[in-house]
């Protein structure tokens, strides 16, 4: 299980991604405790909740609240 | 030591060159010092390629001023460029390889639509992680902010403090590319950009561009009767990717280069009387005066908010206004630190003047704390 160590919800984005906005981005710990910047899908997330990868689209992780 | 430096703002009848060339002739002719007498260029510059598809740029902008026949370099190090070309230039007169070197500073950016500059300045992440999958400079500060919130409690308030107060200031510099006075409710109204952050959170997409020269100490009566004395400077390095630092609420090549600075200059952070520190965004001024030793860990929120950094508080943060309200074109902003600080002790700096004012620091830092250069400077 990953845990979210911190998140923003980004409403100004890059060039590439103006279609996406608002998207919520997060750095998540994975279980081994290496740190990833991901894609959140789904419900908002916040500090410290439980997460767990949904897919990987276009070469970027996407993750979503643990069920 | 000379300086020179163009207003910053947004200019779209001014050239990148323009602007760099207007800086070195304003510090030449401050210096009294001719462009045949410079024996190293040094050019700080994030993005010249990208904003305005021009390479080579420092032969470029030197012969522009008239400057050929001597080491011409361009450094890149995201936001801390300048910062980070002026202690390589130091380094090399320190080093007795050169007497009188020139540092600019320069970055046009507003040819280009917010989202393109905003994919621009993404670049001084980790493309390959942290950029693949969104995120922005406002992005990747917010999460700092978060984390900062989540750790120390600190508020939306604390942040809004900061632009508050660099506004104040700010609307007093003539140099300045927003001089307009916020109050809290607007700065906490503010358009979100990235949460927690608001458009009043981040600095602005400039144009403009900054210069110094450098001379050994023993020759500074030479070109001037009030040299600037480098005391302490330092240019440290962390990784790029934000995931890849194990505190993200702390910009460890901040506290770094701060202390050895500091060791250098022979004094310690409670000496330091005024200071100017990159605030990019409000979280990151907000760290910094924690990081540079000026307050404890976690406590840069309610120093901000309880007006401790203010203009005739005990030690000034950002009596410029900060990249905040003068503006942030990247590749200028550590040169044009720099230049603030030593107008300060000249004691030139008309509105802006502190009180106390003749030791003083500049903070420069590069991405999300990849690149930090800290600058102590006196009159003695």
């Amino acid at each position: 299980m990953s845990t979210v160590y911190t998140e923003t919800v980004v409403h100004a984005p890059p060039a590439e991604f103006v279609a996406d906005a608002p998207y919520q981005l997060a750095i998540v710990s994975l279980d081994g405790g290496t740190r990833l910047t991901v894609r959140i899908l789904g419900a908002r997330v916040k500090i410290g909740d439980k997460v767990e990868l949904a897919e990987t689209r276009d070469g970027i992780e996407f993750f979503r609240l643990a069920s | 030591m000379g300086i020179g430096k163009t207003a910053f703002g947004a200019f779209p009848d001014r050239t990148l060159r323009s602007l760099a060339v207007e800086a070195g002739e304003k510090c030449l002719e401050d210096a009294d010092v001719s462009a045949s007498q410079i024996e190293a260029f040094y050019l700080g510059n994030f993005a010249g390629p990208g904003f305005v598809g021009q390479n080579h740029l420092a032969p470029f902008i030197a012969s522009s001023l008239g400057i050929t026949g001597i080491p011409c370099t361009r450094f890149e190090n995201a936001c801390a460029s300048s910062g980070s070309a002026f202690f390589h230039a130091v380094s090399s007169v320190a080093a007795g390889l050169n007497d009188i070197v020139l540092v600019v500073g320069v970055e046009k950016m507003t040819s280009r639509s917010t989202p393109e500059v905003t994919e621009i300045l993404s670049e001084a992440g980790d493309m390959g992680g942290e950029g693949r999958a969104g995120a922005t400079f406002p992005a990747l500060f917010a999460m700092i902010a978060r984390r900062h919130m989540y750790q120390y409690g600190t508020t939306r308030e604390h942040l809004a403090a900061v632009a508050v107060k660099n506004h104040a200031n700010g609307a007093k510099n003539p140099l300045a590319h927003m001089r307009k006075v916020i109050t809290m409710e607007q700065a906490l109204a503010g358009k979100p950009i990235s949460e927690p952050l608001t458009v009043f959170d981040c600095s602005l997409i400039s144009d403009g561009a900054a210069a110094a020269i450098i001379v050994p100490f023993e020759r500074a009566s030479e070109f001037t009767d009030q040299p600037v004395r480098i005391l302490g400077i330092a240019q440290t390095s962390d990784y790029v990717a934000l995931d890849a630092k194990p505190d993200i609420t702390t910009f460890w090549a901040v506290r770094e280069a701060a202390e050895k600075a500091y060791k250098m200059a022979h004094v310690s952070a409670r000496d330091i009387q005024f200071a100017e520190v990159h605030d990019c965004f409000t979280i990151a001024e907000i760290i910094a005066t924690e990081d540079l030793g000026f307050i404890k860990k976690g406590e840069g929120g309610p120093y901000a908010l309880e007006g401790r950094t203010a203009f005739r508080a005990e030690r000034p943060i950002n009596a410029s206004g900060g990249l905040k309200s003068k503006g942030h074109p990247v590749g200028a902003t550590g040169v044009g630190q720099i230049c603030d600080v030593v107008m300060q002790i000249r004691g030139d700096a008309g509105d802006l003047q502190l009180d106390r004012h003749s030791l003083g620091l500049a903070q420069n830092l590069g991405g999300s704390g990849a690149t930090a250069v800290v600058t102590v400077l006196g009159d003695i």
